[in-house]
């Protein structure tokens, strides 16, 4: 494939990489034109959707907080070579820990002691969460991914347990979650939209913070050096368990912190369903970024956008909004075969130029 | 409790852990051979969807069977592609496969969601289905649950017995050793984690035309997790993942007998409740604990209880081949 | 079998692992392939077995070309290896290793164990080895999986049969039954090649050899007829020598740094690590002196490597350097001015995906002498200077797997901190070429000038001889205390190696 285009490019496999993509693209245009519409019409009807009223962006905005600051953690944890499969249950722990807070403070403390007690008890319940699957990792030698997996549907039933145990709503209990928190203890939205100023704020200084902490400080370099060779840096003198635990606690923070807010600015109150599956999409942005934290805002907000977008689907097309989650999966396998690809190609291209020399 | 709801607890027990027992063995034999195949939760999904659906529009229940199969199958074989060829993180790939599957489940399978279908008929054994209590555990549901027994023991069979199995077996450890045996190792890997993902698929359907009959928006979420995670407590032993797969199936039975009999705890609780257990289950019999606990006994105790009871993984499970 | 190797080329990369290589190895001969590591023995064996595609050359077996393309190729065409690092399955029996890779036809075949075992224990039988087929490979010695290899390799019919560095790593009686085994399969018709960087070995069993060195035979000779030594042993080991390292090694002649005052002791330390115990003599390391160790490898240079670098705890003993070292953790080490640099330096030394500014700014940090921030201009600064300095063949921001083998090395040496006390080293010039390896003894000799001592393992006696002050010998779990390097050479330091203790 050496045309001169790909000749031009710095790497010689960028053409596979973009080939992918177009071949994913062109999978989710046929997907729809099966169900019998324009792949045109519905891309316009879902930017339309994300886009097109006030609401409907701040709702994007409002997705587009917990996606950050889940993605926001997962470079911790990537970055030391870890899969945080446990994002969700962090999550979900973040959502109860600050509904506990919340009953305990609401009929003793102001509104907004209360809500900040209840933000800091969603990041201490992420972080306790997390060290869990840690601990179960680092000293009980379990894969990460089984332990967070496993807390995943530990956190999923205790908060089942609760919404229909001890926390039941006055009458039926149901899927619908407790009984809604007084406007009290509603974070301030813009306006009447979902988005909420003090959310955006938090996703934006752990997003900065997540940036600062990877490009330019020590930490996030003996992180890497811990995630890319665990053994040299033992050697060198870095303490490889205290960093890998760090990883845990940062990324159980922000994802406690996330089903905090989760609690405190959109649903007000606990739902069983309170992670919304949003950390796992997580873990797909932070792959599509290839673990780079810059690239965490733009493909959030582009996840985002497609999830809020999506909404419009059932209503206008009688297609499901799972087109979403199909969009984002396959653009995501996508790049990953598209990579493997051009990391193919370049291998080849060594060897060739190794048997020409 | 009585004999007779014991008999029943059983019996519903083996029945509800079908599905887990195609999807432990698929996902044993892939691992078996070295390759991880996570996409199990969405494989699941998809195929019992894509079966539900094709059985449904030929009215043929081994139609349906068949594009379970397939479309296992050809989930695997993208991972087989990611993690063999193109030298890609395994969990990587299966994770994406696992959450891109699920939402094409629900994408295509909306038509199908609350239809009627065909299931596969029950199918008492003659005979068989009358001895007591053995009887009606074991040989009174149907054709599924039967061939469910045959998936078991041949695929134990051909794992320890057979020259195809030692050569699986030696893929995944040392597949540079198998190499210098001359077993082509990138072409086994490729076949057996196709085959892992045919079961797989077939589970899914198994749920759909037989134990959870239907289909619904993730209408089986959660079971290809817990299928995982049994493969490791069932230390890659077909036997053993049976075993861990039928131990759900009695949480499940023992979940769903016990609401009707506590009244204070609501329903939703019990059906999470099993999935929590086994977790706890498992997190009690794996880890590096056991390893240690198990040093410390007597030598001949310990030759004894490591082959029985810690069982580690393949040695090459998750890790490329390089051909020099 | 007759094998010719006929005109074999191999390049990886810029290295010419074999240059026009030719070998015939006669039906009922032990044919030594003897060179140092690095002369290219390996790659040819590996060639020989289908690991391994050549550039060109031909190889003709009983006087016809055969395609060897894959292992499968080799062992269909009745040659088999025993290779270093045994190949085989820990996890399983040693009946089922026996049994995978056996022809057969349809994976569905049922397998026969019992007729297996059988045929196992006859072939064990008749080569003296005691090998229970049930135990588990894993628990196995290296040497009897070496046992298990060939048992294995017979009963596929092996006609040609090549022992990649066999006696590294096994005991010496197992050494005995395993050259008592080789004679009665030559006896019996094979070929055998015998691929070793021991001498001794080669004198002990071959009946001729091949000599290689950097890639190219260096000549060959017939040490045995009808089983009788043709010449003295000592007259064929000097011949061997001289073809092994290319010329009678001057005595060692050179500046030394060496002062009186001990920077280290070691006394009555005793190391272990599950596989090895050693007790080591009392060692005083001088300031500004160099200590070669040396042995065949696994001998437990690395352990006391790892010991003076603080990641492995003594059973007993003390370490003492400016203050107590002993029980220490490994940061009290690495603030005593201990440096480790590992033998394999992608896997304990340098960090793969990091660059080479990025190694500098975390050893900053690691000394403690930096804040929170990285400073960029200061690593970038940091990794220029190396650069220039040490030669080194990379920009700042190239990553460090990306650099050449030399380049590495020059690029660990770069990062080491100023001022040190003692330097660990595992084969410092392994893999490297003639201009990379003067270039890295040079940079170490001026840190031995301001006063640093350096520990060095390698398996490369000459450079043992050219560059030690004195001398640790590792022998069969003895280690002997440090001799003056002017009172050996390479013939005795070698018979040392061997186990004459007193030589």
């Amino acid at each position: 494939m050496a045309t001169p285009a790909s000749a031009k490019t710095p790497s010689p496999g960028a053409a596979y990489r973009v080939g992918a993509i177009v071949v994913g693209l062109i999978f989710i245009a046929g997907l729809v034109l099966l169900t019998g519409h324009s792949p045109i019409d519905v891309l316009v009807a879902m930017v339309k959707a994300a886009f097109g009223t006030e609401d409907q962006f701040a709702r994007v905005l409002a997705t587009l907080v917990p996606l950050t600051l889940c993605a926001c953690g997962l470079i911790f944890t990537f970055n030391a070579g870890l899969y945080n499969l446990g994002v969700e249950g962090q999550m979900i722990i973040g959502g109860i820990a600050a509904t506990l807070a919340l009953r305990l403070l609401q009929d003793s403390a102001p509104g907004p002691v209360a809500m900040a007690v209840a933000i800091l008890a969603g990041i201490a319940g992420g972080v306790v969460w997390a060290l869990l699957a840690g601990a179960l990792n680092v000293f009980g030698r379990i894969s990460e991914i089984f332990a967070g997996l496993g807390l995943n549907f530990v956190a999923q039933g205790l908060a089942v347990y609760l919404i229909f145990g001890p926390w039941k709503r006055p009458g039926v209990a149901s899927m619908s979650g407790t009984a809604p928190f007084p406007e009290t203890l509603w974070l301030p939205t813009i306006g009447k939209t979902e988005a909420s100023p003090v959310a955006l704020i938090a996703g934006l200084v752990v997003l900065v913070f997540t940036v600062i902490v990877m490009r330019n400080t020590y930490f996030g370099l003996r992180l890497r050096a811990v995630g890319l060779n665990p053994r040299s840096s033992t050697v060198q003198g870095i303490p490889a368990t205290r960093y890998l635990l760090s990883a845990f606690a940062l990324s159980g923070a922000m994802a406690g912190l996330a089903g905090g807010l989760q609690v405190l600015a959109i649903f007000h109150r606990l739902i069983p369903n309170i992670s919304s599956n949003l950390g796992f999409l997580s873990l797909l942005i932070v792959m599509l970024g290839n673990f780079n934290a810059l690239f965490v805002l733009p493909l959030a907000f582009f996840f985002s956008a497609l999830n809020v977008g999506s909404l419009t689907l059932p209503i206008q097309f009688q297609l499901e909004s799972a087109l979403a989650g199909v969009i984002q999966g396959v653009l995501v396998l996508a790049a990953l075969i598209g990579r493997g690809l051009s990391q193919q190609a370049r291998a080849r291209a060594r060897a060739a130029a190794v048997r020409k020399g | 409790m009585k004999l007779e709801e014991l008999v029943i607890l059983i019996a519903t027990a083996v029945a509800a852990a079908t599905p887990l027992v195609f999807a432990v063995i698929g996902e044993t034999i892939t691992e078996r051979a070295g390759i991880v195949n996570l996409s199990a939760d969405g494989t699941i999904l998809l195929a019992g969807m894509a079966g539900f659906g094709a059985a449904r529009a030929t009215d043929s229940i081994w139609v349906g069977f068949l594009a379970a199969a397939l479309v296992g199958a050809a989930v695997a074989a993208i991972v087989a592609y990611g993690a063999i060829t193109l030298k890609q993180s395994q969990i990587a790939i299966g994770f994406i496969l696992a959450l891109l599957c699920a939402d094409l489940s629900s994408f295509l399978g909306a038509p199908l969601v609350l239809q009627p279908g065909p299931q596969v008929p029950a199918l008492p054994i003659p005979g068989l289905a009358d001895v007591p209590i053995i009887g009606r555990i074991f040989f009174s549901s149907d054709g599924m649950v039967y061939a469910s027994y045959l998936v078991i023991g041949l695929a134990w069979l051909y794992l320890y017995r057979m020259r195809g199995g030692l050569a699986l077996r030696a893929v995944g450890e040392q597949p540079a050793a198998a190499f210098a045996r001359g077993v082509p190792v990138v072409r086994l890997r490729y076949l057996y984690t196709i085959l892992g993902g045919a079961l797989i698929g077939i589970a899914g359907a198994a749920f759909t035309l037989d134990m959870k009959t239907g289909w619904t928006y993730r209408h089986t979420a959660g079971y290809g997790w817990i299928a995982l995670a049994i493969v490791i407590f069932g230390g890659w032993n077909p036997l053993r993942g049976a075993m861990g797969a039928y131990l759900f199936g009695f949480l499940e039975a023992l979940a769903s007998f016990a609401q009707s009999r506590v009244p204070g705890v609501p329903t939703q609780v019990f059906a999470v409740l099993p999935f929590v257990l086994m977790i706890l289950v498992l997190a009690a019999t794996s880890g590096e604990w056991l390893t240690r606990l198990i040093q410390r006994a007597p030598p001949a105790l310990r030759r004894l209880l490591s082959a029985n009871l810690n069982a580690p993984a393949p040695a090459g499970l998750g890790k490329a081949f390089e051909q020099d | 079998m007759l094998v010719e190797l006929r005109h074999i080329h191999k390049r990886f990369g810029a290295v010419h692992a074999n240059n026009d290589v030719s070998l015939t190895a006669r039906p009922g001969r032990v044919h030594g392939l003897l060179g140092e590591n690095g002369a290219g023995k390996s790659t040819l064996a590996k060639i020989l077995t289908g690991f391994i595609t050549r550039d060109s050359g031909d190889i003709l077996l009983d006087g016809k070309p055969a395609r060897i393309s894959t292992p499968a190729d080799a062992t269909a065409a009745g040659i088999g290896m025993l290779h270093q690092d045994p190949l085989d399955v820990p996890a399983m029996t040693a009946l089922d290793n026996f049994m995978a890779g056996m022809p057969g036809r349809s994976p569905v075949t049922v397998l026969r164990g019992a007729a297996a075992e059988k045929r196992f224990r006859e072939i064990a039988a008749g080569l003296g080895f005691k090998l229970d087929p049930r135990d588990r490979v894993g628990d196995f010695t290296v040497g009897e999986r070496q046992q298990l290899e060939v048992i294995r390799l017979m009963a596929l019919g092996v006609r040609t049969l090549i022992l990649d560095e066999p006696t590294t790593g096994i005991s010496a009686a197992q050494k005995d039954q395993l050259f008592e085994a080789v004679r009665q399969m030559a006896r019996e018709g094979r070929s055998i090649i015998f691929v070793s960087h021991k001498l001794e070995d080669v004198c002990a069993l071959c009946d001729e050899v091949t000599v290689m060195r950097r890639g190219e035979v260096m000549g060959g000779r017939v040490l045995r007829e009808e089983g009788r030594l043709l010449d003295t042993p000592a007259r064929i080991s000097s011949d061997l020598v001289t073809l092994m390292f290319g010329r009678e090694l001057a005595s060692p002649s050179r500046e030394t740094h060496r002062q009186e005052q001990p920077a280290f002791t070691l006394s009555g330390v005793v190391l272990d690590d599950r596989r090895l115990r050693i007790a080591l003599p009392e060692i005083a390391i001088r300031r500004g002196e160099i200590i070669g160790l040396a042995g065949l490898e696994g001998s437990g240079q690395r352990l006391l490597l790892q010991h003076c670098a603080g990641l492995l705890p003594a059973t007993a003993g003390r370490l003492l350097g400016r203050t107590d070292l002993t029980h220490k953790p490994h940061k009290a080490y690495l603030r005593a001015g201990i440096m480790y640099l590992p033998a394999d330096r992608l896997k304990e030394g340098l960090i793969g995906g990091l660059t080479l500014q990025e190694h500098v700014a975390l050893r900053r940090s690691v000394a403690g002498k930096a804040g929170t921030f990285v400073n960029r201009a200061s690593a970038l600064d940091g990794a220029e200077k190396a650069i220039t300095a040490l030669n080194i063949r990379g920009r700042p921001d190239s990553r460090v797997e990306r650099l050449s083998g030399g380049n590495q090395q020059r690029a660990q040496l770069a990062l080491m901190p100023a001022q040190l006390d003692l330097i660990l080293m595992e084969h410092p010039t392994r893999g490297l070429d003639v201009e990379s390896a003067m270039w890295v003894w040079k940079l170490l000799r001026e840190r031995c000038a301001s006063g640093t001592s350096i520990l060095f393992a390698s398996a490369d006696l000459d450079e043992i001889m050219q560059y030690s002050d004195r001398v640790i010998v590792f022998s069969g779990g003895q280690v002997a205390p440090p001799v003056e390097a002017n009172a050996l050479d390479v013939d005795r330091l070698g018979r040392r190696i061997g186990g004459q203790m007193d030589a």
